[in-house]
């Protein structure tokens, strides 16, 4: 499922890469080379987009064509069907995770792109004593991986009583120290001293500042970190996993790995796994196409410096 | 503070170790002491309950209706292995687990060597229940011990044998009643291109079912240290025998449970499934262009004339530590698992197949079932489920075990090693983590 959903994230930055490369090289590029290139290319998008194919194709399928047709091919079409089914199964539960996990996610992404760009943009913009130490600490909490974090976190919580709340998820969503080394690199690469100077001795605030000006010039940044931080959250697995025993609080990863772990015994349920994950997908790929644009600047720039 | 919490509990965890070890053999009486506070408490309760059963809150729900008094909310997640049991363990550790919990029989030792279940021995009603339940389901939640209960059978899975009963016909083969038939059949079979069955690489509590109907045990408990007889003759003389199918090439080996292995069965390139009594629906919905062709009939068996089965899966309903209610929970888990209303809904939401024995009778388990030709297939697995032995013990770290024995016959599969080279392996690598967790073991 997470496979699944992660290749869009995957793909498209090897197919940028690959395609950008041949334009400044230009005429000189020698044929072979150029086929090698396009090779390779094609295999990784196949790679890639295959499985979605064939998750798509299987979606369409009425559970008896599952297994009994190519898995590539359509065999009757009951896309529909199966999206009524899933929808009405167990009251719409499936509806329920879907919010779920675009609360997470939506509203997780966001005020982590505000914190992280806020504390950013201070360890850019601001001289204090014991800055270097604070990003380095936070540099360091980019390499712990967020599962390991899980169990603790779910002890902590158990002693405050937040498991099993919307907050169990909600709040570990919120920091993203990547995020912070991104905008903050992005920050003093991108708004100048002399603009934030220009503001101060036109009146306007700290805050002010930063909110009218920098995050203007911020902005792929934040886009970036946005949309990191908001596949991150919708792809996070085990923290739910481990928090959350309420099925109405559940993220559609978490629920549809539920039903997924029961198919030996209750075999309809796969069908529902399959259009499911097939639905899961899909506010990914709208985010994606709608934010690549700015995603594609803040990554680049972030990378000069 | 934490620290202080974290060495109780590894206290608790070697006290409990060692108190159920020194009793569980014989007289077991001091295990009554878990139980003794197990008085109805005064006003409303309310529990809480994790299971992984779709639809379980729909039964819940007639059960918070019926008893205003005891409410019963649903927690859920993944099945057991798939992370339920480790949260519960979390859970335990924290100090926060549900008072209720669906936990399958061969995970109970586990729970039960880290002290994580409330003995229900002494609360009202449990111990009268012991003859409500299918003998061997009983045995697998009190672990054959005196006065000890530590959860309540939920649902069983007595295995039978699912057959294509066209394809048999068709072909003048006759059913086979013992493995030694079993084998010929299969070479009859394989003569028409197909295979009899599929050995499954993966599932080694399928296998372990039916070591269990050759009388054989994997695990003993004498009371001081754990026994672990992976290699016991009865189990290797189950390993050989599916060795020796597999090397003349009379059953297939692709991995269980996925598109291509449905298919086989979707096809007729497999003729039989030794399976469980859930297992009916899997073919059902895996297979169904053939529909009506299939029947099912009682397991082969190792000597003629022998009525024995095995078991393949089954879960219980079990009261955590910590639980400031065991009487009420225990109320409603035997409600849960022995009224023929609750045991229909579980039947209907997802083909559970009761450990009560009442419910083998229930009207829904008496019907003919069309994908089997209307044969009342499930007459056949409630014979089954008598004739399962009380004796075969699971382990305490049965994932572990699983995963090595698993390990080992898929490299047996693919012509490395062989299955009981296998069972060998898992024997060596289970002892050795009994002792990294100082669970003593007899050598």
């Amino acid at each position: 499922m997470s496979a699944l959903t992660e290749s869009p994230t995957v793909a498209r930055p090897a197919k940028r890469r690959a395609a950008a490369n041949p334009a400044p090289k230009g005429p000189k590029e020698s044929p072979l080379s150029r086929v090698g290139a396009m090779t390779v290319m094609l295999v990784f998008t196949l790679y890639f987009l295959i499985p979605i194919w064939w998750l798509f194709v299987a979606g369409t399928k009425s559970s008896s064509q599952f297994t009994s047709t190519n898995p590539l091919w359509f065999a009757d079409f009951n896309l529909f069907e199966n999206i009524g089914n899933l929808v009405a199964y167990r009251d719409g539960v499936f509806l329920k995770w879907m919010l779920n996990s675009a609360l997470y996610a939506g509203a997780g992404a966001l005020l982590a792109t505000l914190f992280a760009g806020m504390a950013g943009y201070a360890l850019a913009k601001y001289r204090f004593p014991g800055r270097e130490l604070l990003f380095n600490i936070v540099l360091g909490g980019v390499l712990v991986p967020a599962t390991a974090l899980a169990l603790p976190l779910f002890l902590i919580f158990s002693q405050v009583s937040l498991t099993n709340t919307f907050w169990a998820v909600f709040l570990p969503s919120l920091v993203s120290p990547f995020g912070v080394y991104l905008t903050r690199i992005f920050a003093s690469a991108s708004v100048p001293d002399e603009l934030i100077e220009a503001a101060r001795l036109d009146g306007a605030g700290e805050v002010r500042t930063f909110f009218t000006v920098s995050v203007k010039l911020m902005f792929p940044a934040l886009v970036t970190v946005f949309l990191f931080q908001f596949v991150a959250i919708w792809n996070n697995f085990f923290l739910p996993l481990i928090m959350l025993r309420d099925e109405t609080l559940f993220p559609v990863t978490l629920g549809l790995y539920a039903w997924n772990s029961q198919v030996n015994q209750i075999p309809e349920l796969r069908g529902y796994v399959l259009i499911g994950a097939l639905l899961s997908i899909i506010p990914l790929i709208i985010l994606f196409l709608l934010l690549q644009r700015f995603w594609r600047n803040g990554l680049g720039a972030g990378s000069v410096k | 503070m934490r620290i202080t919490k974290r060495a109780a509990t590894v206290a608790l965890l070697t006290a409990a170790t060692v108190a159920m070890t020194g009793c569980s053999a014989a007289g077991g009486s001091s295990d009554g002491a878990d139980a003794a506070d197990c008085a109805p408490a005064e006003g409303k309760v309310e529990l809480s309950f994790t299971s992984w059963i779709p639809g379980i809150e729909d039964v819940v729900k007639v059960w918070n209706d019926e008893n205003p008094d005891i409410q019963v909310a649903v927690q859920t997640g993944p099945n057991g292995n798939g992370g339920t049991y480790a949260n519960f363990f979390n859970q335990l550790e924290a100090g926060n687990a549900p008072d209720l919990g669906q936990i399958e029989y061969d995970a109970l030792p586990n729970f039960r060597v880290q002290d994580g279940l409330v003995n229900l021995a002494s609360c009202e009603g449990v111990m009268d229940a012991k003859a409500d339940f299918v003998d061997w389901t009983w045995g697998q939640v009190s672990f054959n011990e005196d006065d000890a209960v530590y959860a309540i059978p939920q649902d069983s899975g007595p295995m039978a044998m699912f057959y294509r009963a066209d394809l048999f016909e068709a072909n003048g083969i006759a059913i086979p009643t013992t493995w030694e038939e079993y084998a010929t059949a299969a070479e009859q079979v394989r003569a028409t291109g197909a295979y009899i069955t599929n050995f499954s690489q993966g599932d080694i509590n399928q296998f372990a079912g039916l070591v269990w109907q050759a009388g054989g045990t994997w695990f003993g408990n004498d009371g001081d240290n754990w026994n672990v007889d992976l290699t016991g003759d009865e189990s290797v003389m189950v390993a050989d025998y599916w060795q020796d199918l597999i090397d003349r090439d009379l059953v297939s080996t692709v991995p269980a449970w996925t598109t291509e292995w449905d298919n086989a069965y979707n096809t007729g390139a497999a003729w039989t499934w030794n399976s469980a009594a859930w297992g009916a629906n899997s073919i059902a919905s895996g297979a169904p262009d053939t529909a009506g062709k299939w029947a099912v009939s009682a397991s082969p068996q190792w000597e003629a004339g022998d009525e024995a089965s095995g078991n393949w899966g089954g879960s219980s309903t079990a009261v955590f530590t910590g639980s400031e209610h065991p009487y009420e929970a225990a109320q409603f888990a035997l409600w849960l698992n022995s009224s023929s209303e609750s045991l229909t809904m579980l039947n209907e939401s997802a083909n559970l197949y009761p450990a009560a024995k009442d419910g083998l009778e229930l009207p829904v388990l008496k019907e003919g079932v069309e994908f089997y030709g209307d044969q009342p297939i499930y007459d056949v697995f409630a014979e089954a489920s008598g004739q399962v032995s009380a004796d075969f013990v699971w382990g305490p770290t049965m994932t572990q075990t699983y995963n090595d024995v698993s390990d080992g016959f898929k490299a047996a599969v693919s012509g490395q090693g062989t299955l009981s080279e296998a069972l060998t392996a898992g024997q060596t690598s289970t002892i050795d983590a009994l002792k990294a967790q100082s669970i003593p073991v007899a050598e």
